[in-house]
Order: structure tokens, then sequence, then C-alpha cells
């Protein structure tokens, strides 16, 4: 995309019947850290790609949990993301405060795409630079919704976004048709498969990746590090069939992703609690 | 020319007592379950108790359309506070944030006359007692509502503490263990109910301690 005479600002037109400035904000989102979500019928799993600005510092909050029975995982510029979070839990609450009920997903994610539309339309506002996977459980069942700057949405099985969200991608269009009637383990396991298509290389380690849950019965929570880190070694251990487990690092010679289960000489940047 | 009365009130009194007392480790609050309008009941099994945080549960007698709302109020409060600070909030929290929701209808007031009870960050008994416009003060053990005229001289018999103005300081939480408190706290509500006629039918117990929350009941006269 290069520069031209009509991106200059969010209320200019191209003659071909593009906004520039919207499709700068979707390039933002594919700019962040890969985020990816995919549900079954009873439950949505998110996950995301924790990136660290540098050695020293801790990686930013990407899933935020909205209530009990919606979560959301952000890629693009978190500011953005942690904001429109404070919105929907608003929204939430309040929803809650009148009806007595949970606000179902269908509606919060309209009301989300309808605050995007207005940065879409006005001079003195730019687009959000964030997309939204919305994880939500209500009495239609498990939902996951991806909110674009554009102010459109989309339901999906399974989606993937951020930098490297291709590789995911491929893998969820694989797998997709097994995740309706997966079991909420299974899809946690594949969660996992497709962070480690975006890591390309890097070792997956509990340390590196973010897990939430949301499902029947089950309110939305991101899982501990140490719960994340047995799913890595399980899976690990049986696809890779290789001999002993792995605890000492043992390489695939021919696999790109050669994976180190649980290692404690395994140091991540530690994230931040809030 | 007399000056022109109000024909209708905002308010209506549904009756009731409750009562909190703080133990060591543990804290109790009871409330009946009568809910009555004038001369007559309106239902038998009301609860007039509400759990506000893990260790933290509010009991309130007075106009219950006014402390239902109270409560919603206060819950969505600490829905917010949990998604900030992603922590429950202490019971010390929550009694300071009663109190300003409570004054913040300061000339409107929630007819409400609350007791808090829970565990304090140490994990001690603390109760903290309330008028309607959110005066509020941390004490041993309370009692509001239709029955607090006949239930707070015999707690003030069995469990009075020394004055808080003692040096050194003494501790306000009785040194009773829980089944006893519990049985004080039978005791006390049987005999309101004898005398208050908007006590009675049953009473709801919740004791807050380490392991958690737990509810009792116990039969009460319904006349």
């Amino acid at each position: 995309m290069f520069r031209n005479q009509y991106d200059t600002d969010v209320t200019t037109w191209s003659p071909a019947g593009r906004l520039f400035q919207v499709e700068y904000a979707m390039e933002a989102v594919k700019q962040g850290s890969a985020a990816i979500g995919l549900r079954s019928k009873t439950h949505i799993v998110l996950g995301c790609v924790n990136k660290a600005n540098s050695e020293l510092s801790s990686h930013q909050k990407k899933i935020f949990k909205v209530d009990d029975h919606i979560g959301v995982a952000i890629a693009g510029l978190t500011a953005d993301g942690r904001v429109l979070s404070r919105y929907m839990r608003n929204e939430c609450i309040n929803y809650s405060f009148t009806y007595e009920s949970p606000l179902p997903v269908g509606r919060l994610v309209v009301q989300l795409a309808d605050k995007a539309q207005v940065c879409t339309q006005r001079s003195w506002k730019r687009p959000y630079g964030v997309g939204l996977l919305v994880a939500g459980l209500d009495e239609s069942g498990a939902h996951l919704y991806y909110n674009c700057p554009s102010g459109n949405y989309f339901e999906y099985q399974a989606f993937a976004i951020g930098s490297r969200s291709q590789a995911a991608k491929t893998y969820l269009e694989r797998r997709f048709e097994s995740f309706t009637d997966a079991s909420r383990d299974d899809l946690v396991k594949d969660a996992l498969m497709a962070i480690r298509e975006t890591l390309q290389g890097e070792t997956l380690k509990s340390s590196v990746c973010t897990i939430a849950v949301v499902g029947v019965g089950e309110p939305f929570h991101i899982l501990d590090q140490a719960t994340v880190q047995q799913m890595i070694d399980a899976f690990e251990i049986v696809g890779e069939q290789e001999g002993p487990a792995a605890a000492a690092g043992q390489e695939a010679s021919a696999e790109p992703e050669a994976e180190q289960g649980g290692a404690a000489a395994g140091e991540g940047v530690a994230p931040m609690d809030i | 020319m007399t000056k022109q009365q109000a024909n209708w009130s905002p308010y209506d009194n549904n009756g009731g007592s409750c009562v909190a007392i703080a133990g060591a480790d543990y804290c109790v609050i009871a409330a009946d379950t009568r809910m009555s309008t004038g001369y007559n009941i309106l239902t038998r099994e009301y609860s007039k108790i509400c759990k506000l945080a893990d260790k933290c549960v509010m009991a309130s007698s007075g106009f219950q359309a006014d402390v239902k709302a109270l409560q919603k109020q206060l819950a969505a409060r600490h829905l917010i506070y949990q998604h900030q600070h992603n922590k429950q909030m202490s019971c010390p929290a929550m009694a300071q944030l009663l109190s300003n929701t409570l004054y913040y209808k300061r000339f409107f007031p929630y007819y409400s006359f609350n007791v808090l009870g829970g565990l304090d960050n140490e994990g001690k008994g603390c109760v903290f007692t309330y008028d309607a416009v959110g005066s509020y003060e941390k004490v041993g053990y309370s009692s509001q509502g239709s029955g607090s005229t006949l239930i707070t001289p015999f707690l003030d018999n069995q469990l009075k503490s020394p004055s808080p103005l003692l040096l050194p300081a003494q501790d306000a939480v009785t040194p009773l263990g829980e089944a006893e408190a519990i049985d004080l706290i039978k005791t006390v509500f049987a005999s309101a109910s004898e005398r208050d006629i908007y006590t009675g039918d049953k009473i709801e117990i919740v004791v807050v301690n380490a392991d958690g929350i737990r509810r009792e009941y116990m039969e009460l006269r319904k006349d």
C-alpha cells in the first residue's frame, strides 16, 4: 500500500471507492502479535502470543475478561484494545443491572461495530487500530466474532489475527471441521498448535503464550501458566513420538519446530499479572 | 390555609431484624426471613442477606425495594473493582463503598438499615454498622431493624467489649467460639420474635470464615 493523495484523512474517499485511513488501521492489526480463537458447540478458546518489547519488560495484556460469559483477545494497538474492553465491560454491567441477565454476545459485537464505524465517519477522529476476537456464550450457544477497525464484524468457527496469523489460519482451515464436537481439552490443544504455527521455529512455552477458555458451566478465565505448560508437555510427547520424554530438550532432527518440554532453564519474559 | 401534606409516601417499612457478630477468625450474620407491610405478612421466606464479595456479607432491614436497589448497585461496583484490581474487594473497602453509596443519596435516602460482616485482610472477623445515610462504625457486634431495641441490650450484656477509648487498645471482637456465637444468635432471635411482631418465621444465619461462606436456618414463631 503506497502513500497517495486520498489517504490524509478518514473522511476522504479515493476514486476507487476506498477509505485508505480505515485500511491503514487494518494494517495496524496485522502488525500486532498474533491472537487466535476457535470454538466448539459448547466452548470457545482464545489464545495469544506474548510479545515483550525487550528482555527487561513485561508483555502487554492482550486477553481481557469482559464478563463471566464473554472474553476478548486483541491484536494491534493494545491501548485502543484496553479502552474498548473497558467499554465492553461497562455495557455488560449495565445490561446485567437492568435486565438481570447476561448480555447476548451478538448484541455486544454490534454495539462495538457501531462504535468503530463512528470513527470512520468523523473528521476529528481516527479509526481504532485494534482487531478484536470476541468469544462469548449465550442462550443461542457458543460464538466467536471478529470485530475490525472498519466497523465490520464476522462470526467465525475459528480465526487468527495479527502477525504471522496466516500460518495459524492454514492450520485452522485444515482442522476446523473437527472443532464443533471437540472436547474442551482438544480445543485447547488445537489452540496451542495454532499458536505454535505462528511462532515459526520458536519453542512453544507457557511463558510465550496466554490461553483463555469460556464454555458451558465454565466462566471465562485465563489458564494459569502451570496448566498451560502441562498441556504443552502432554501433546509434545504424543505429537512428536520421540523416544524418551523431552525433559532434557531433545531436538527432533527434521522438524522445524523443535520443542523443549517444561525445561527449568526455559526463561520467557515474565508476564505482568494486572 | 394549612400546609399541603403528601398523600403518599415513597417509602414503606418491610420490618425484620438483622444481627452480626464478629469473632477472632469468623463472622456470623443473621436476619429473620419475614417480610411484612403494616400488619400484614407479605412472605415468610424472604432473604435479607446478600453476599457482596468473597469474604463480605451484608444484611439489611427496612424498605426492601431500596435494599434490593442498594445490593444491585454494590454488586455492579464490585464487578468494576474486580476488573480494575484483579481481586475481590476486602470487607473494609466494601464498608467504605457502602457508606459512600448511601451518602450519595443523602437527600432521598435508601431506607435501608445495614450491617456489614466479614473477614478483614488478616482473616479476623469484622462488623460494620450503618444508619440510612451512611454513617458507619466498625464494631464487635451490631443489630438493626424492628427487633434491634430488644436485641441490642441483650448483646451488650453478653458481648460488651471495653471502651475503644481505653489504652492499651482492646479488641472489639468477641472471644466466643463460632458455635457459641451461633447459639447466641438463635437465642436472641427467639427472644425478639416473642415480643416484636415483625420478627419471626425463620432465621437465616450466614457464617463467614477461612473455609468460605456457609448458610444455616432455624425455625421461629410464625405468629
